[in-house]
């Protein structure tokens, strides 16, 4: 039965693809993202996976929309059409697509347990989780602690990100521009749309609090948490105007969390050299190694929340706050 | 069973085609903004390919439960893959799209011909 | 006994859940105006979320699922309602006119109010 449900989730990812290349309205094409980017959500979950599906959901069908639709704001929004040409492309890309079908033959079937990627180190990690960690959720602890070295990469990815942008949109557009007035900078006729706002917006927070306390015990972890909060305050930013936004969080604070979140990660692990360890081994941050372990990755997946949830608040306001073009 | 075993490669196929659609727009599209979607669709195939492989039939999501002995879990080392890579997609995306708004701005337009007419 | 009612009546509740959801999709495609579209959209779509969540709480029983299916319930009646508001809203004030006409569906004119 969920075969079934599998095969027609996966149709309407393709449907949805083929309409996202195929319009010529680029506010049409962000919106159908965002829905390809939930169909992907649903698909994860129901392969099994289960963080990936929430990271998802609230990166992909959250925080790339509203970028998409700022950087929309800020260009034009039609698409001109090609002239001739493509006959080529699309030859090309044909070709592919019969070659990859071809070699796909060649993969173990869907599910299959002999795999060869079941069967070397995955149920070593599984099987050590209990031994070294005792907490339930086993990507947390590769995550932060068996693979820990890619997420310190991720977050300086992420942390990278943020710079380049406020580099690249932190200078003055080139021309004067005609200052369109705008006589106020939230929705206009927002009553009903505020009120909402205003009940959700702390639960969306908690949520978000929730999400990044409890990554060890079911899916979620410092990413999930980090979107979630950030939409929330994209939500308050939308409803009651960037100037408000900025003064409830201003861009300092949000440039201090972000190199605040890396130089957490990094100095948890720094600390474990000066105490005798290898660079992020949480073993000898304490008497007892499992605690150690726990403890350790409890403040870098406070470091990694807050990096992600400073960098992207910190994207969406060098975008927001850039003049419109007359 | 071979309608079964086809079926079971219903997720590559998928993954190809889907893979395709991305380069297509990013190799045959002039509007820059247009490119950046495709290059989305192109990063969210292969993550569906990467967790396709992770499934282990009978298996459930990789969270132990205390108490239940003998569980399958499915494979979760892809999965701590993908997760680094959704939020980096986020990050290069957000970083390709400030570029876009300052060629829009230097230029005036976003299509990519005008642009190399124009230089 | 009681679990057989319970399960026949949660299965009627979410058939008629998904009906709602169908008949909701075709109004959103066969009907002529914007506002219309809305109003098939919006509709069927609560009705929906009411019919499915009780049904699946039914089959969830008294355990911390069922909470959960409660809590989301009450956020989807919440903010589904409120999207629709704000789209109509901005379709109104870009210019489009709620009139019964098939084809007033392009905007009359684009005042940047």
């Amino acid at each position: 039965m969920i075969l079934i449900f599998g095969l027609f989730l996966l149709s309407l990812l393709v449907i949805t693809a083929v309409a996202i290349v195929r319009t010529k309205d680029l506010f049409v094409a962000v919106m159908l993202t965002s829905i390809f980017s939930l169909l992907m959500a649903a698909n994860f979950f129901i392969l099994d996976a289960a963080d990936v599906a929430l990271t998802e959901a609230a990166v992909g069908a959250g925080v790339t929309t509203v970028i998409f639709l700022c950087a929309l704001a800020l260009t034009g929004d039609r698409e001109k059409p090609r002239e001739g040409g493509r006959g080529l492309a699309l030859g090309t890309v044909g070709v592919l697509a019969l070659l990859i079908i071809y070699a796909t033959f060649d993969k173990p079937r869907l599910g299959d347990p002999d795999a060869p990627v079941h069967q070397h180190i995955a149920p070593w990690y599984i099987e050590k989780t209990t031994e070294y960690m005792d907490f339930p959720n086993v990507v947390t602890a590769i995550l932060s602690s068996f693979r820990g070295y890619d997420t310190l990469g991720e977050v300086f990815v992420v942390f990278a990100a943020c710079i380049g942008v406020l580099f690249i949109l932190g200078v003055s557009p080139p021309r004067k521009l005609l200052r369109v007035k705008d006589s106020s900078n939230g929705l206009r006729h927002h009553l009903i749309p505020q009120v909402v706002g205003r009940l959700l917006i702390p639960f969306i927070v908690l949520f978000g609090l929730y999400t990044q306390f409890h990554g060890e015990y079911g899916p979620g972890g410092g990413f999930q948490a980090g979107a979630i909060i950030a939409t929330g305050v994209i939500l308050y930013a939308l409803l009651e105007g960037e100037d408000n936004a900025l003064r409830a969080i201003p861009r300092g604070v949000l440039l201090g969390m972000v190199v605040g979140g890396a130089l957490l990660f990094g100095g948890v692990g720094i600390v474990c050299m000066l105490m005798g360890g290898a660079f992020l081994d949480y073993s000898v941050l304490a008497a007892d190694p499992v605690w150690g372990q726990q403890l350790g990755i409890l403040i870098i997946e406070a470091g990694v929340g807050m990096a992600v949830c400073g960098a992207l608040l910190a994207i969406f306001h060098a975008f927001a706050a850039r003049e419109r073009m007359s | 069973m071979k309608l079964l075993e086809l079926l079971g490669y219903f997720n590559y196929w998928v993954f190809a085609v889907i893979l395709t659609v991305g380069l297509y727009a990013v190799i045959s599209k002039t509007n820059l903004i247009k490119k950046l979607i495709g290059l989305s669709i192109f990063q969210s195939a292969v993550f569906l390919m990467y967790i396709t492989m992770d499934k282990v039939e009978g298996g459930t999501a990789p969270i132990i439960q205390a108490g239940v002995e003998d569980q399958i879990f499915s494979n979760p080392l892809p999965q701590v893959l993908i997760l680094t890579a959704i939020v980096v997609g986020v990050s290069t995306l957000s970083l390709g799209l400030a570029m876009v708004v300052r060629i829009s701005e230097c230029y005036g337009t976003i299509e990519e011909n005008e642009i190399l007419d124009a230089d | 006994m009681i679990d057989i009612v319970l399960d026949v009546l949660s299965w009627i509740l979410i058939l008629l859940g998904s009906a709602c959801v169908l008949i909701g999709g075709i109004g959103g495609l066969r009907l002529p105006n914007f506002y219309t579209r809305i109003h098939a959209a919006s509709l069927t779509d609560t009705m929906a979320t009411i019919l499915i969540f009780v049904g699946m709480m039914l089959q969830a029983g008294f355990t911390l699922a069922t909470l959960k299916l409660f809590a989301i319930m009450l956020f989807l009646l919440l903010t589904g309602p409120t999207a629709t508001y704000a789209l109509a809203n901005a379709a109104l004030l870009s210019g489009l006119k709620p009139d019964a006409v098939t084809d007033s569906d392009k905007p009359k004119e684009n005042t940047p109010e």
